[in-house]
């Protein structure tokens, strides 16, 4: 009836969980409640949870994976405090079934539910103000995505209650992941979160190139848009060309799980090494899709705080253009060691070393940009800092790890573990902060408070250096990664110096959590009026903040790159004396939140084979995708009265004290 | 907000409503065309998959051993009858005729069916056989490939019924046009992977 | 002021990092006991130096041009709002990397070659043969010419390459020994060869350097490099060992067990290594075609056709090199 679920799922032996389930559940309840007696369902559902607009959505993408941030931060610190604990021959307090979740969980969360839903938020909220459109090329796609993004997320952390997680590592590979080695549902609720939420992935890609390439304002061609857009839209094409990828393995992991095929298995002719070549092909344009974004981040964020055009447009985008080809023909440096020849060895170490050139050049463009203009030192502007500096240090061990001579004796240790964190903590951690921080008034109407953004910063930096740095050395002493303990007192002092780091990160997350709390608290006093509170370049900054729903009620004209910034020059009246027309908007949609739901329910059911409930949840989701093909009034038209009404609220908020104008060079905070 | 918002809907605008919705269809296709991208790109691991395992027998039937040329050659006759009476329904669409097109929708779908039936038949005879997916890697990856194949032509098959229906119930309006350009390039596209299978698993897989 | 502490803070940070990264001189991988490890060690000093050459550069501009262009009221810094273009700039920004990867690039293609696992080490003597099959959660090292078999122990005579072949009985694992040099993936139904010398003699530690379930923390093993009078005691006592390792004992080792102490057997069933491997090569041995049959039959169960660069590998190293150049 419940297929293999019994109450025997429930991990009440284990305290540390059944406390964690306690706190959330209690939490949640909290939470339910206090919306409930607020009577805020309603507004919840029709303004945030049904809506397809994309600023919306972006803005729920970016409060999940906060969220997830603290749950795979959590995973993190018991990670290095285990290690520093046993590391003189004890066995620490995570017992190897508990340990090996954590790192495999750490792993997951942080990738698929942290780092990508901060950039494709971002990319949602910004890309279409900067191209001058209303919204996205496909809005109730776009809600899906998300949605289905939330089931995948939350699959994982259903897993902390009922079950069990893979104990595989992140990329789970096979044999270890097949049914023999991992009879458990842990690798199940691996499969079904991944899965789900990769349809939601790919569908996004389909969105934004969509939009980028056919929805952006008259005049902007393709060498008058943002960078950020450039790199968005180079991100989004990985998108569509790796996820397939993704999808197909995971799918055969799952054939040889469920129904005993062997694409994988030891025995019958399976082969391991296919899925370590596929898992990779789509593993490596994956880091590529986090970071072009936030390149693009950091581009916006420097040329706008050094009030100077951005250095060397043009090869910025042809870099990436480049970074974004190369990335598909490197993945074999994920496994050098698995015993390809030499010269297929030599060939990806070197198709790997090149891609450090176009990257290369995007740090000295940037770093010309500042040359010469005047830099404030806002906090994006520390993020973008600490970016350059340390994403330097990581390319270089990254280039260093392509030499396959090296990579020998590097791979898997902890000086690889070092290196990725190194890049992705030093560029899409801190891009997405710098991101976040520098588009928040656009979203919100108000800044985030700079002291507490600042405080972050300095933990978050002290604390990457001071957890990581170590396992560059431990590395070099010969550890290797993913050990539940060890037996060398010449490593403990590395371990505790890298547990104080994490240390250090845990307060830099509180600083912004406290951060946004103390911000939303003091909203008036931080509130943005003018639209363009940083003094800002490109098309999103023309608009109020936030920005109407509808976006423009003029369609902007484009003819320079850097539009906006030259329509400052120029002295050109925001407010359009043309009449305004009524503008065709999509209506919000359940059926996103709806299919996402079943395909709860179908995940689910599978996970713990309960077959019955898994068909309920297929013809669920079949089903609600018909009948929203029946619905037929998926559209409307805003009013001109309406417009007019916008527009004037608008007019009249810039009147108001902001926080900050274009020409400040003092932060409030 | 934006359920409650007005209507209104100025006459002064249908034109350039019919020149917004001849946009959005453009659109529509522009993505379904991403789409297909992306579905090619996992059609590709799969066929880079059976390529792998294709000599994986594990001590079981070779790929002549148990593919039959003449049933093959039939399922991909009505395949292919399917894509040119899917066109003749293009054509009807174009002329505004919305009989000719369910009509010849109707034909597709059954050809569709066609196909699928056979294909369960083959794949049920193997499995009965003692040559099911689960015997080696080889079967592993024919199974999977040519299955993938066969659930895009049924999802297909279920898009073209709603499909009929509807055209039936409100005739070719802009939305329904949008979707029957998707559907097509949808059942062209698996068309062509189809000469793909049918070349890479059956035809070498008997010649080598 | 507090500006100054913030660009020292920042400025600082890279060069405690190189400080804590020069503690680390002491660490195996800079103290290596044979060729292979001392090839990679100065692989990685000058890849390293090479890029200092960026880096270094990178860093100071970084922190110099955010000081020197900071926005404040008494600035007299040069500020130039629209110059956005230097070809200068770009050919060296462009140029110079290309340059170093150049190198590098040259630098890579050469030392990949020298350091292929599968390469005998040239003057490393006659090889010493031993089988490698990595476990549930142990290492287990036949000696097929010598007729013994230990469990996590494995001992070299100094001054005298071992050709390992490398397998598994379970999932994926990797064999390294970091004072050695290389590690290698050991998968089931493959063969992955390795070279290995030890220049030094001494006892060094032997790890799994790829996760393979819950007893993967203890799967390390000591490796005793010593003089060949030394190793053929060693072999003696391990002859000595009234433990065998036919079909029943192999069958016990493959019950799962973690922290497993070394141990020895006396015998080992002849052709053990290979009988281990079949029964994961099903869909290799049979419907190959008569080109892979001959590369097997070739590089698999022949040992004298190292020169050759053929293994057992290669056949499944087909399929994948295929599939590596196919993507």
């Amino acid at each position: 009836m419940l297929g293999k679920l019994t109450i025997e799922a429930v991990p009440y032996h284990e305290p540390i969980v059944m406390i964690v389930l306690a706190a959330v559940i209690l939490g949640g309840a909290a939470l339910f409640g206090f919306i409930t007696v607020k009577k805020k369902w309603a507004y919840l559902w029709n303004e945030w949870f049904t809506s397809v607009d994309h600023k919306k959505i972006g803005m729920m993408y970016i409060i999940v994976a906060l969220v997830m941030l603290i749950r795979g931060f959590s995973d993190a610190i018991m990670m290095r405090s285990q290690q520093m604990l046993a590391s003189t021959g004890g066995h620490g307090y995570l017992p190897p079934d508990h340990y090996d979740q954590i790192f495999t969980a750490h792993g997951v969360i942080m990738i698929f539910f942290v780092a990508m839903p901060l950039v494709i938020g971002l990319i949602n909220v910004v890309v279409p103000l900067q191209i001058g459109a209303r919204d996205v090329a496909f809005p109730f796609l776009n809600s899906l995505s998300f949605w289905l993004f939330v089931v995948g997320a939350l699959l994982v952390n259903i897993s902390l209650g009922l079950g069990e997680f893979a104990k595989t590592g992140w990329l789970a590979y096979p044999p270890l992941s097949g049914a023999n080695y991992s009879p458990g549902v842990g690798v199940d609720y691996w499969i079904w979160s991944l899965q789900i939420s990769g349809v939601g992935t790919l569908l996004t890609g389909v969105n934004f190139i969509a939009t980028i390439l056919k929805m952006r304002a008259p005049g902007m061609s393709l060498m008058k848009m943002p960078v950020f857009t450039w790199t968005a839209l180079c991100a989004n094409v990985l998108i569509v060309a790796a996820f397939p990828i993704l999808t197909a393995t995971i799918a055969m992991l799952t054939l040889d799980r469920y129904l005993d095929f062997h694409f994988f298995t030891n025995d019958l002719g399976g082969n391991m090494m296919m899925y370590v070549n596929l898992i990779w092909a789509w593993g490596h344009p994956e880091v590529y899709i986090l970071v072009l974004p936030v390149f693009g981040v950091f581009s916006e964020v420097i040329s706008t705080f050094s009030k100077k055009k951005l250095f060397g447009y043009t090869s910025l985008v042809w870099a990436t253009l480049v970074i974004t080809v190369l990335s598909f023909i490197v993945w074999l440096h994920h496994f050098f060691t698995m015993g390809a020849g030499a010269d297929v060895n030599a060939f990806f170490g070197i198709a790997t070393m090149i891609i450090s050139i176009p990257t290369g050049v995007k740090i000295f463009n940037w770093l010309f940009t500042m040359y010469r203009g005047r830099v404030e030192m806002t906090s994006p502007v520390l993020w973008t800092l600490g970016f350059i500096v340390t994403f330097t240090i990581g390319g270089m061990t990254g280039v260093l790890l392509a030499v396959p001579g090296a990579n020998y004796v590097l791979h898997n240790s902890l000086f690889l573990i070092a290196h990725f964190h190194n890049v992705i903590i030093g560029g899409v951690v801190f891009g997405a902060m710098a991101g976040i921080t520098y588009w928040f008034p656009k979203a919100t109407g108000f800044m985030l408070c700079e002291k507490w953004g600042k405080r972050s910063f300095w933990f978050w930096i002290t604390g990457f250096y001071l957890a990581f740095m170590p396992l560059y050395i431990l590395g070099f002493m010969g550890m290797t990664r993913r050990l539940q303990h060890v037996d060398n007192p010449l490593w403990v002092p590395y371990l505790v110096v890298a547990f104080i780091g994490a240390c250090l990160i845990m307060i830099g997350i509180a600083c912004t959590v406290i951060q946004i709390a103390v911000s939303i608290k003091n909203r008036k006093q931080l509130q943005d009026t003018t639209g363009d509170i940083w003094g800002g370049r490109t098309l999103e900054w023309s608009t109020t903040s936030p920005a109407p729903f509808y976006n423009f009620a003029h369609e902007p004209q484009v003819s320079e790159l850097d539009e906006f910034w030259e329509m400052k020059e120029r002295g050109i009246e925001q407010e359009a004396k043309k009449p305004y027309a009524p503008i065709h908007m999509p209506r919000n949609a359940a059926a996103g939140v709806i299919i996402s739901a079943f395909s709860l329910v179908f995940g689910f059911a599978l996970i713990w084979h309960i077959w019955w409930m898994a068909v309920v949840g297929l013809v669920g989701m079949i089903a609600t995708f018909i009948v929203r093909s029946f619905n037929y009034d998926i559209d409307y038209y805003v009013s001109v009265e309406e417009v007019e009404r916008v527009e004037r609220e608008g007019r009249e908020r810039r009147a108001l004290p902001s926080a900050r104008t274009p020409n400040d060079t003092v932060v409030q905070g | 907000m934006a359920n409650n918002a007005m209507t209104s809907h100025d006459g002064a605008h249908d034109a350039h409503d019919d020149h917004e919705h001849h946009d959005t269809n453009g659109l529509k296709v522009f993505g379904f065309w991403l789409y297909l991208l992306s579905d090619c790109i996992l059609f590709a691991m799969l066929f880079a998959g059976y390529v792998v395992l294709s000599q994986a027998y594990a001590g079981g039937p070779t790929g002549a051993e148990i593919f039959e040329l003449d049933f093959v050659l039939v399922e991909t006759a009505l395949l292919l009858a399917s894509s040119f009476t899917y066109g003749l329904a293009m054509l009807g669409m174009n002329r505004g005729d919305s009989s000719a097109v369910i009509k010849w929708l109707m034909i597709t779908f059954a050809c569709g069916a066609g196909f699928i039936a056979m294909e369960i038949y083959e794949f049920h005879h193997l499995i009965v056989n003692g040559h099911g997916p689960d015997k080696s890697a080889f079967l592993s990856a024919f199974f999977t490939l040519v299955g993938t194949h066969g659930l895009h032509v049924t999802v297909g098959l279920i898009w073209m019924a709603l499909l009929i229906f509807q055209v039936k119930q409100k005739g070719l309006t802009e939305m329904h046009r949008g979707r029957l350009m998707m559907l097509s390039l949808f059942w062209h596209f698996l068309d062509v992977i189809w000469i793909c299978v049918f070349t890479v698993v059956y035809l070498t897989g008997v010649m080598l | 002021m507090r500006k100054s502490l913030m660009r020292g803070a920042l400025r600082g940070l890279p060069i405690l990092a190189g400080l804590l990264m020069l503690s680390g001189c002491d660490a195996v991988l800079f103290d290596p006991k044979g060729p292979i490890g001392e090839s990679e060690k100065s692989l990685i000093l000058t890849a390293t130096y090479l890029m200092l050459v960026v880096v270094i550069p990178v860093i100071f501009m970084t922190l110099w041009f955010a000081w020197r262009y900071r926005d404040t009221k008494q600035s007299k810094a040069t500020y130039t709002p629209n110059w956005a273009h230097s070809t200068k700039i770009e050919i060296v920004v462009w140029g110079i990397p290309c340059l170093i990867i150049l190198a590098l690039g040259i630098l890579t293609w050469k030392s990949t070659h020298e350091l292929d696992p599968r390469a005998e080490i040239v003057d490393g003597g006659e090889p010493i043969e031993v089988q490698v099959v990595s476990m549930d959660w142990k290492w287990l090292f036949i000696y097929p010419e010598q007729g013994i078999a230990t469990v996590n122990e494995l001992a070299m005579p100094v001054d005298r390459q071992v050709r390992f072949h490398i397998t598994s009985d379970t999932v994926m694992n990797s064999f390294f020994v970091p004072q050695l040099g290389s590690q290698i993936y050991a998968m089931a139904g493959m063969e992955n060869r390795l070279h290995l010398i030890g220049n030094e003699v001494g006892t060094y530690d032997g790890i799994s350097a790829s996760y393979s379930g819950a007893g993967f923390a203890d799967m390390h093993f000591k490796t005793h490099v010593m003089s060949e009078g030394d190793f053929d005691a060693w072999i003696e006592k391990a002859r000595g060992s009234s433990k065998v390792l036919d079909d029943a004992g192999f069958a016990a080792l493959q019950e799962p067990s973690e922290d497993v102490a070394p141990t020895f057997y006396g015998q080992v069933k002849p052709n053990l290594y290979e009988q281990i491997m079949a029964p994961y090569m099903d869909g290799m041995e049979l419907g190959m075609s008569d080109d892979q049959m001959r590369h097997m039959k070739k590089g698999g169960m022949h040992h004298d056709s190292a020169e050759h660069g053929m293994s057992d590998h290669d056949a499944s190293g087909h399929a994948e090199s295929a599939m590596a150049t196919e993507e």
